[in-house]
């Protein structure tokens, strides 16, 4: 076996190996660094938008304001507030040349497999990705079925009055000071609608995944769910996200009305300088099923703890969180349930990968209000330790109200088997190709959720995460 | 030439403490040679399969481990595999989450030497592009899951987990038959196998068996070599091979139990005790 030495020379080599890449630097609008309220002004002029979305604006900003940096998460004083642009309108005109992006850059969308269409998009070559034809014919297909997939913006402008009787009801800017960031600042995201009884097919996004609107640094998200309807929403891709400044925060607010369905699958890479620190919330009523599928890798600080508050009996939700955490970073994710009616039942799977010293944490609250009778819940969380540097921590809040409940909570912490290694390795694999199948195979419960193009790029990613970890 | 595995005044302690466990072995196993070694619990035949295999867990002290002449011992147990070396495990290792099938495709690529050079020219590629093209790999997957009588739905299934002790040693033959291996070890792959099973086993074992496989069945039972004719019998007592013979030989074993091994070769002092 290799020693230490040649390992961590290894680990160099591959730490060096950078693949972020950059937005095009030309902007048709660039507000000045910083925040205060006359930013907010100029991005609520630029965007043309309704007296009260601008008034909200003014009011998250002040609550951003009011309010102190959380202290129990992950460790966020890099973060500079005066050192960041707050809005940036993507122009249509092209950037740089494919020819000026790294062949590093290149060989990376080589290696994940990641479709010529979107190499240049990604890239920052291309201002928007072409969407396939196929795309055009599903939304003809939606429009007739009363679906509604527009990015935040369009969807504020063309349905303002389903937008605003949801806007900011899931996640109010008073919630945490990065959704009051958020409310503040927020540009793009995608707003959803399905329509009673509607059931979409194919998962939205799956064709369409990416364009300039849905990769912005404050997106928002808002998807209704009708009752009996049900939808598929993904977002992310496998490919590094570099962003032109080292702050995401993201909204995500979801209603599932009664027997709706909803799944949110996402898969980010984030280049790893940034902070992702996003907030996700769904209400689950009556029979309402909501899912997160939640896979963070890359970023240097990830806090992201999907939510599911079940409002109605026999509402049920689903979290299944992977974290993969390499050397400087940081993975505090985890997810909440709430159970606020009888019956309602919710399960947590979160699995953590740390390596080259990364740090994984699980955090999760489990909360059954008084009266929810008969409810139950699963928590189970699995953190695999590559290496002796690495370090994962659970940290579980349980909060019950109510006698009548059935809670099981497991968690463990394992490093790689070695007498599953030595098995793969009698076999003729390496002792990297045996140890990157071993952690496939950990993951592999989330990654057989996903839809089947993302499984096989998130396969790759890890295989390339994995890559030159050991000698 | 057919290549030829020696053992030779093997020394072997468990790493990390002062257990030695094999006390000069010495063995000659080559290609077209079926031989079986037989002894009691404990007696350090597992051991024995898997320093040939280059388990860290084991540390050899004396002695060396040669195939065609050259020293394996610095050899991963990759590389040993690379080599033509092949482990049937007594207790074959769960791996969850990974299909058999995307795990033999790893395997067979990195023995058959596919892995050795990237897909297109001299880029990497795609990652797992350099690996058996996919239709073949299935073909040949498929035809051999029939032959071995496997079902062809443990190809999806997740390595070894949830097989039956009887699933777990058809699937080892099934590995075996995939990666053709020069030389086998099988470790009590008899064990734990109804008579159907044990039968299926052994037809496996004999299919493969022929003039390009050496095969070191380790085995406590006769009843297995009504099935397999080897070729050489050998006695394992107390971390050596202490007797070795013809398959006459094995029956005299049955016949006698490993009393009448232990009568001959115990130390004094441990007989008198
Ligand atoms: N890793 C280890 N740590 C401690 N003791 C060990 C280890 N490996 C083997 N031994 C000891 O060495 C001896 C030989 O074990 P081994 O498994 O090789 O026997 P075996 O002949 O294969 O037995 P069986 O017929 O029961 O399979 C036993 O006493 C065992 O307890
Ligand atoms: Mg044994």
């Amino acid at each position: 076996m290799a020693t230490a030495t040649d390992r961590e020379a290894l680990a160099g080599i591959k730490e060096e190996y950078q693949y972020g890449f950059a937005m095009p630097e030309e902007y048709v609008f660039k507000a000045r660094k910083g925040l205060d309220h006359e930013i907010i002004d100029q991005i609520s002029d630029m965007k043309r938008e309704p007296a009260w979305m601008r008034e909200f604006r003014h009011r998250s900003l002040d609550i951003f304001l009011s309010k102190p940096m959380p202290t129990w998460g992950a460790d966020l004083s890099g973060i500079d507030f005066d050192d960041i642009y707050y809005y940036i309108k993507p122009t249509e005109k092209q950037g740089k040349s494919w020819d000026e992006i790294p062949e590093s850059i290149k060989t990376t969308f080589d290696r994940l497999g990641i479709p010529e269409a979107e190499r240049k998009f990604l890239a920052g070559v291309g201002a928007q990705y072409e969407s396939e034809v196929v795309y055009h014919s599903l939304q003809e297909q939606w429009k007739r079925q009363g679906v509604i997939f527009l990015d935040t913006d369009t969807g504020l402008k063309e349905h303002e009055d389903i937008f605003k009787e949801y806007f900011g009801t899931v996640i109010p800017p008073s919630d945490n000071k990065f959704a009051a960031l958020n409310s503040a600042v927020w540009s793009g995201g995608s707003f959803v609608y399905v329509p009673k009884g509607v059931h979409v097919d194919i998962p939205l996004q799956a064709y369409f995944r990416i364009n300039a609107q849905n990769m912005g640094q404050f997106e928002r998200t808002l998807i209704i769910v009708e009752e009996g309807a049900s939808v598929h929403y993904v977002e992310g891709c496998t490919a590094p996200i570099y962003a032109s400044d080292s702050l995401h925060s993201a909204v995500v607010e979801i209603i599932v009305k009664k027997n709706g369905r909803c799944r949110y699958t996402t898969i980010q890479n984030w280049s790893t300088d940034v902070y992702n620190l996003v907030t996700k919330r769904a209400v689950a009523y009556e029979g309402a099923t909501m899912e997160w599928i939640d896979g963070n890798l890359g970023s240097k600080v990830t806090m992201k703890y999907p939510a599911v508050y079940m409002l109605g009996p026999r509402a049920h939700g689903e979290i299944l969180s992977i974290a993969f955490a390499g050397r400087g970073q940081h993975q505090d994710a985890g997810g909440k349930v709430i159970h606020g009616a009888p019956y309602t039942s919710s399960k947590i799977i979160s699995k953590s990968i740390s390596k080259n010293g990364g740090r994984a944490s699980y955090r999760g609250l489990l909360k059954v209000a008084k009266g929810a009778v008969g409810s139950k819940s699963t928590v189970v969380c699995d953190a695999l330790l590559l290496d002796d540097q690495s370090r994962s921590d659970t940290y579980p809040y349980i909060e019950i109200d109510e006698q009548d409940v059935q809670v099981g909570h497991e968690a463990s912490v394992s490093k790689v088997n070695e007498e599953q290694l030595f098995y793969l390795m009698s076999r003729g694999l390496s002792e990297e190709e045996a140890t990157t199948m071993i952690v496939s195979g950990f993951i592999e419960p989330m990654v057989k959720e996903l839809p089947m193009e993302y499984a096989v790029e998130m396969n790759r990613l890890i295989q390339l995460q994995m890559e030159g970890t050991i000698g | 030439m057919p290549s030829e595995l020696v053992i030779k005044d093997l020394r072997v302690k468990v790493a990390d403490s002062d257990l030695e466990v094999l006390k000069g072995v010495n063995l000659t196993v080559r290609q077209g040679e079926i031989h079986a070694l037989m002894g009691p619990n404990g007696s350090g035949k597992s051991t024995l399969a898997y320093a040939i295999m280059g388990h860290p867990h084991y540390e050899v002290t004396e002695g060396d481990i040669l195939l065609d002449g050259e020293s394996i011992l610095e050899l991963e147990p990759n590389e040993r595999a690379r080599k033509g070396l092949f482990l049937a495990f007594q207790y074959p290792v769960a791996v969850p989450g990974v299909s058999m099938s995307n795990f033999l495709r790893t395997a067979v690529s990195n023995i058959r030497g596919y892995t050795d050079k990237p897909a297109v020219g001299d880029k990497p590629g795609v990652i797992g592009s350099n690996l058996m093209p996919m239709k073949e790999f299935r073909a040949e997957l498929l035809q051999k899951m029939d032959e071995f009588h496997v079902d062809r739905s443990f190809a999806r299934r997740y390595l070894n987990e949830g097989f039956s002790g009887g699933e777990k040693k058809r699937v080892e033959i099934l590995q075996m038959a995939m990666l053709q291996p020069k030389i086998a070890i099988m470790d009590e792959t008899d064990s734990g196998l109804d008579i159907d099973a044990l039968r299926i086993v052994a037809d496996g074992v004999n299919k493969l068996a022929g003039p390009n496989l050496g095969i070191l069945l380790i085995t406590h039972y006769q009843r297995i070599l009504n099935y397999v004719k080897p070729h050489f019998v050998h006695v394992f007592y107390n971390g050596r091979v202490v007797m070795s013979g013809g398959p006459e030989l094995a029956a005299t074993l049955e016949e006698k139990g490993y009393q009448w091994v232990k009568q001959q070769f115990d130390e004094p002092a441990l007989v008198t005790a």
